[in-house]
């Protein structure tokens, strides 16, 4: 999920530096609570801007929206609600249980929890669902509609001419049983039901872009929704806890998220105690300060997640393996990760999955001494006497990046790189807004350029398939997450293996993601820098911090009172 | 006709002090000179910005001889020496939790004297260099706009009809535009378009000190242009001229001999004050990413480093920002100065 970070990384200046010396309390880097708290109080938070893109619940794609959505609607099924590596474990939500498939994988049978109401009263029903996942195609900007949902029986119809979307076909209602009926046996399906793009909405939701998400069936509905000014979540009256695990009731009384603070500002409300939380990560110059004197409040967890720079395998000088291969040698990931504020805050990598994720096993053929599957030095021999044989020496190269101070200076760093090489680099910094468009488009001819992804779900295919797979570069367009164009049809063809085999056998569909993992590694179509850490800041009053992988800090579970 | 142009006697307007036959006799060139020498404040504000511009363009010496750095490079993991001691360019954050890496700050020495940025270069070099592109966009785009406007000024306001009406308009369609919006527009279309600016022969690359020079000295030629073309306009009707042309004097003769030289010390004056303005306009455009390209370094670029370590490093910032503070003073002081000194109706002081 590139674009989670939209507004997000703008500021994402998570890094360079931080001043501060001495210490004062104890390190609190956790991944699970700190203490539980009493129910009720405001829960204020504090954010640069309002989620990016549309408010509707099928069509943002923010994680600023989405750490919200999920305290205002359900699932049919739903990441656990928990910190830990436990929030990676699908539960049942809105359906009583998770159906085993049948017919090859291809059909999902669902049976709806009775008595379940959405916020206006109304009760859920097998119609609100087909309804649902109707209105996905019908809005008709749904990011991920096409390519998620499409294996839906009735779905290539629906994206031809969405207004008369008809999913008669592929969501069969009968009572409160609802059926799914898949073209193709999908292994992430049950991810794809647990995101907010398939959040149950009433039946009767207006088939356009809302301006404030509509009625729900989590504990809190939204009662304000101003993209100047704030937003505001109130409990649901109507809703009655049924599953701890996939929607607990919720402490604060109200949360509300103010906007148009800098992250600066953002840093001192929350020293100062007047907001409970910043969903921006702090500045990096104020690291330090928030290190040495308010240690206990700050909590630094991992994220499934990687930063890279993408060669273009079909653009000289980077369509040679060598080439490619030299840099990924030359790179000293240290100086990346200190670029990015330093270890405790991000760790050096070479492959594509980042750590604790389904078919991670570590990897990393590009250092001094491999073997260990760690980073822990660059070999500048080897890249030089790559790239002589490569004959790739003074070939032009152009670095692109975005002009957030992160991001260029990693940009500034391979300039220097290539350099050093024997290339002949410039940097190319984009506002932020365009960056991403421009490197996926082909026909600008990116030959080195900067992205990151987080997960979607836990499944390797979320990294190796839609950011290296085939079936992910196309051609011309701005929405072509491959951006190194890579495609190599073995590769492809075990990519394709692995995803059948998960259906069957989840454990088995992992050793070989891990095997393509090692594979596209070897093919160097990146180079992939460091898994980032994230960094929460609260007030002196937020009690029961948890982080989930998924959702990140679970802003319903914690507590003001 | 020069001659006519300049009749000192009705125009001398001396100023309190000013004996006659010190100037007379004096083309108006060298009076303004004597006047300008006169003038101390401007003198001292000439002598200010000459220092830095020597600074500026001495930066590689100071990156090769004193520094012993490469300003443009990233030195991250380097390390130097200090008092003795070797430390990392780049320093583990502090605190309970070591979050963060911070710079070097000021040694006061030779190496790193103001420090190190967030690329684990020099700042003192980086600002330095930055004067020299900094400088050479402005003086470059100042140059180049002003002698741009004086062409269009002499075409517009001599021959007047159809060409005046199509300059006039081009220039209000110009200056409709906010300047910073036009310069942000055409920056970002220059700077993503794949392959540079082909013009004719010439391919400008993105990265180039072109780039900012020529959109830079663009944007303010309406402003240099309505103050000449208003003089042009006036001179134009003078009775030397309307001698000139009895006397069947070609329009080249009558621009070039005639109104040019009445014209010229309008853009003279203005020429330091758009410096002024160039510099800072390079500055903000470059502070925003769309002026000089990194690693090239300006004073908007270095200023833009040392944003994101106000709080811990401020030198990144504060140096640069006082050199443009400096230099625009010291242009705007000089600027005065030439006015005064170009001025017929001068009424500056020249014994104090």
């Amino acid at each position: 999920m590139k674009r989670w970070f939209v507004g997000f990384s703008l500021v994402l200046a998570v890094a360079l530096v931080a001043a501060g010396c001495g210490s004062s309390k104890k390190s609190t880097s956790t991944q699970q609570g700190s203490g539980g708290g009493g129910k009720g109080g405001t829960l204020t938070t504090v954010a640069s801007a309002a989620p990016s893109g549309s408010p509707d619940p099928q069509v943002n794609y923010t994680l600023q929206e989405w750490q919200l959505l999920i305290l205002s609607h359900d699932g049919l099924v739903a990441f656990k609600r928990s910190g830990g590596k436990a929030g990676t474990k699908l539960v049942p939500d809105l359906a009583e249980s998770i159906p085993k498939p049948t017919n090859g994988g291809k059909t999902w049978t669902f049976k709806l929890r009775p008595g379940i109401k959405f916020s206006n009263g109304k009760t859920l029903s097998g119609a609100d669902v087909k309804a649902t996942f109707e209105r996905l195609f019908k809005i008709g900007n749904s990011p991920n509609a096409g390519t998620w949902y499409n294996v839906i029986q009735g779905a290539d119809a629906c994206i031809k001419t969405p207004a008369s979307c008809d999913l008669s076909q592929g969501v069969a209602v009968k009572g409160n049983q609802v059926t799914f009926k898949l073209t193709t046996a999908d292994p992430e399906w049950l991810d794809k039901l647990a995101v907010p793009f398939a959040f149950i909405l009433p039946a009767d939701t207006p088939t356009t872009n809302v301006n404030i998400p509509p009625p729900g069936t989590g504990p809190y509905k939204w009662e304000q929704y101003s993209p100047s000014k704030q937003l505001k979540l109130v409990r649901n009256t109507f809703f009655k806890e049924w599953s701890k695990d996939a929607q607990p009731q919720g402490n604060p009384d109200v949360i509300l998220q103010k906007f148009g603070l800098t992250p600066e500002a953002q840093v001192t409300a929350v020293e100062n105690n007047t907001a409970d939380w910043m969903f921006d990560p702090p500045p990096a110059d104020r690291l330090g300060e928030l290190s040495s004197k308010y240690a206990d409040r700050v909590h630094v967890n991992p994220l499934t997640a990687v930063w890279y720079f993408a060669f273009n395998t079909r653009e000289k000088p980077f369509d040679n393996l060598k080439a490619r291969q030299a840099v990924n040698y030359a790179t000293d990931r240290n100086a990346l990760v200190k670029i990015y504020g330093g270890p405790k805050l991000a760790v050096a990598t070479c492959q594509i999955l980042p750590p604790n994720f389904p078919g991670y096993e570590p990897y990393c053929p590009y250092t001094k001494n491999p073997g260990s599957g760690k980073w822990t030095a660059p070999d500048l021999k080897k890249a030089q006497q790559l790239v002589a044989q490569s004959g790739t020496k003074g070939a032009a190269v152009k670095v692109n990046t975005d002009t957030t101070t992160v991001n260029k200076a990693l940009g500034l760093y391979f300039v220097g790189l290539l350099n050093k090489l024997g290339y002949k680099a410039s940097l190319q910094a984009l506002s932020p807004d365009i960056q991403y468009p421009y490197a996926q488009n082909s026909r600008n001819h990116p030959q080195f350029a900067y992205s990151s992804w987080y997960q979607d779900y836990p499944a390797a295919s979320d990294f190796l398939v839609i950011l290296l797979g085939c079936g992910s570069f196309h051609p011309n367009s701005n929405s072509s997450p491959n951006i190194a164009e890579f495609c190599d049809k073995g590769i492809q063809a075990k990519m394709d293996q692995a995803g059948k085999q998960g259906i069957t056998d989840p454990d088995g569909a992992n050793k070989l993601w891990a095997q393509v993992d090692k594979e596209v590694t070897d093919q160097a179509p990146w180079v992939a820098m460091f898994n980032p850490k994230y960094v929460d800041v609260l007030s002196e009053r937020v009690k029961g911090y948890q982080f989930s992988p998924q959702w990140y800090f679970l802003l319903g579970q914690a507590s003001v009172k | 006709m020069a001659e006519f142009a300049y009749d000192p006697k009705p125009e001398l307007n001396l100023a309190p002090g000013e004996g006659e036959t010190e100037f007379l006799g004096r083309s108006p060139w060298r009076i303004a000179g004597r006047r300008l020498a006169r003038n101390r404040l401007a003198m001292a504000a000439l002598g200010l910005f000459l220092l830095i511009v020597v600074l500026s363009f001495l930066a590689p010496v100071y990156a090769d001889r004193i520094a012993h750095t490469d300003p443009f490079d990233s030195h991250i993991s380097a390390t130097t020496v200090v008092d003795g001691e070797r430390v990392d360019v780049i320093q583990q954050g502090g605190g309970a939790l070591g979050l963060g890496e911070v710079p070097l700050g000021p040694t006061w020495r030779s190496n790193y004297f103001l420090g190190a940025d967030n690329q684990g270069r020099d700042v003192m070099a980086r600002v330095l260099y930055g004067g020299r592109a900094s400088l050479a966009v402005g003086i470059g785009s100042a140059l180049i706009c002003s002698v741009a406007a004086l062409i269009f000024a002499l075409l517009a306001g001599f021959f007047r009809g159809w060409i005046d009406s199509f300059l006039s308009r081009l220039m209000d369609l110009i200056w409709a535009f906010p300047v910073y919006l036009l310069a942000i527009s055409l920056s970002t279309v220059l700077l993503t378009t794949p392959g540079g600016v082909t013009i004719g022969p010439v391919t400008i690359d993105p990265a180039s000190l072109w780039v900012p020079t020529l959109i830079i000295a663009l944007i303010y030629i309406p402003y240099v242009f309505r103050p000449i073309r208003g003089q042009v306009l006036s001179v134009r009707e003078k009775e030397y001229v309307e001698a000139a042309t009895s006397l069947g004097a070609s329009n080249v003769r009558l621009i070039f001999s005639d109104i040019l030289p009445n014209v010229v010390a309008t853009a003279i004056v203005l020429l330091p004050l758009m410096i002024a303005t160039t510099v800072l306009t390079e500055s903000a455009l470059s502070f925003l990413s769309i002026g000089v390209q990194a690693p090239k370094a300006s004073w908007g670029t270095v200023i833009q480093d040392g944003q994101d370590l106000l709080y811990t490093r401020p030198w990144v910032a504060i140096a640069p920002g006082i050199m443009i503070v400096l230099t625009v003073l010291s242009l705007n002081v000089l600027g005065d100065g030439i006015r005064d000194a170009l001025d017929p109706r001068a009424k500056v002081r020249l014994k104090e």
